[in-house]
């Protein structure tokens, strides 16, 4: 296995995993709310779904576009994503956002169940029972297939790209399936995945690719070839080592506490 | 059928709008300065390896600065 083929490999399981989780705390909610079978009804027909869109859009596209602009055009995707996600992830870091708490959206989602069940006189015991339930299963599939979406363009994106569809393929559905066995095996204790860490290095990894691929698509020629996909990554995850303590500096109150910790620090050595 | 049609045109319009633009349009016209940066110098290998990852620093700074701003 070459170096860009294991780089593949994480990027798009780590990719996978965090978009997963996410899933898994909508169908978890579901599925305690609503009951087991609609909520896994729901979920196996979106991942259906998905895999259809991976083979119907992503083996013409590799045959059909010209290479170099798919490259640029999968760069770019790369890039949007990566971005957002390495922006969003020193964000969280830094303190200036919240970090993605997998608790309250579940709370959340059985809430907002509880009352629909209660709305259109869905008793819960009922819909809990053995029959199917709509809303069950609509909200699982809209959670697995919205959040599924996501790892499909990494997957097309990646797999395309380099020719390796169905190794990108295979480390996507290597993550579901095991973010599945972990939900089976916490059930509710999705909050203790590190997934801003998980977000931070998968959004590193893609915004590295992305800028490789735009360059190769462009006709720039990297220095090493693959390899400078690594330097890359090595680049990047530099640049965001040193963007979130400088952002933790910004935060509002952070000055004062700093001149608070300096004026007790002199307080302490002229012995006041 | 027209309106299902409509119905479905707009939300897959939509989806790729929330996507590529959202709320960070400026990391929108970031990429697309990269690609134009990266065909601009394709011949000019040292500064194409050179501009094109600071170029992605500078959008990915500057955008988390407007989401700081904004918080």
């Amino acid at each position: 296995m070459t170096t860009s083929s294991v780089i593949l490999v994480l990027a798009v399981f780590g990719a996978s995993a965090v978009e997963m989780v996410e899933a898994l705390t909508i169908v978890v909610a579901s599925g305690t709310t609503r009951g087991w079978r609609s909520a896994l009804e729901g979920t196996a027909v979106a991942v259906v779904v998905l895999a259809v869109i991976v083979g119907a859009v992503g083996v013409p596209l590799i045959h059909i576009v010209p290479i170099n602009v798919l490259r640029v055009i999968i760069g770019a995707l790369l890039l949007v994503l990566g971005l957002g996600w390495m922006r969003k992830a020193i964000l969280r870091s830094s303190g200036h956002k919240a970090i993605h708490d997998e608790d309250a959206i579940y709370a959340k989602t059985v809430e907002a169940l509880s009352v629909t069940g209660e709305a259109t006189g869905d008793s819960l015991p009922a819909a809990q029972g053995k029959r199917r339930d709509a809303v069950g299963f609509v909200v699982a599939f809209k959670g697995v297939f919205l959040e599924g979406m996501e790892v499909v363009l990494i997957v097309l994106s990646l797999g395309s790209s380099s020719h390796r569809l169905g190794l990108a393929s295979l480390a996507a559905g290597a993550a579901v399936l095991i973010v599945g066995l972990v939900g089976v095996v916490v059930a509710r204790q999705l909050s203790e995945v590190p997934e801003n860490a998980m977000k931070m290095s998968v959004g590193v990894m893609l915004t590295s690719f992305g800028v490789f691929w735009t360059g190769e698509g462009a006709g720039v020629h990297w220095p090493g070839s693959d390899v400078a996909i690594l330097v890359l990554i090595a680049f990047f995850a530099a640049v965001t080592a040193i963007a979130i303590p400088l952002m933790r500096r910004a935060l509002p109150g952070a000055k004062a506490e700093r001149e608070n910790r300096m004026t007790a620090t002199f307080d302490k050595a002229a012995g006041r | 059928m027209i309106g299902a049609i409509r119905k479905y045109t707009t939300a897959f319009g939509r989806f790729w709008w929330d996507f590529l633009v959202g709320d960070t349009p400026e990391l929108f016209v970031g990429v697309l300065v990269i690609i134009g940066a990266a065909l601009a110098l394709r011949h000019e290998r040292a500064a194409a390896i050179t501009v094109v990852p600071l170029l992605t620093v500078a959008f990915l700074a500057a955008s988390t600065y407007r989401a700081r701003n904004r918080a």
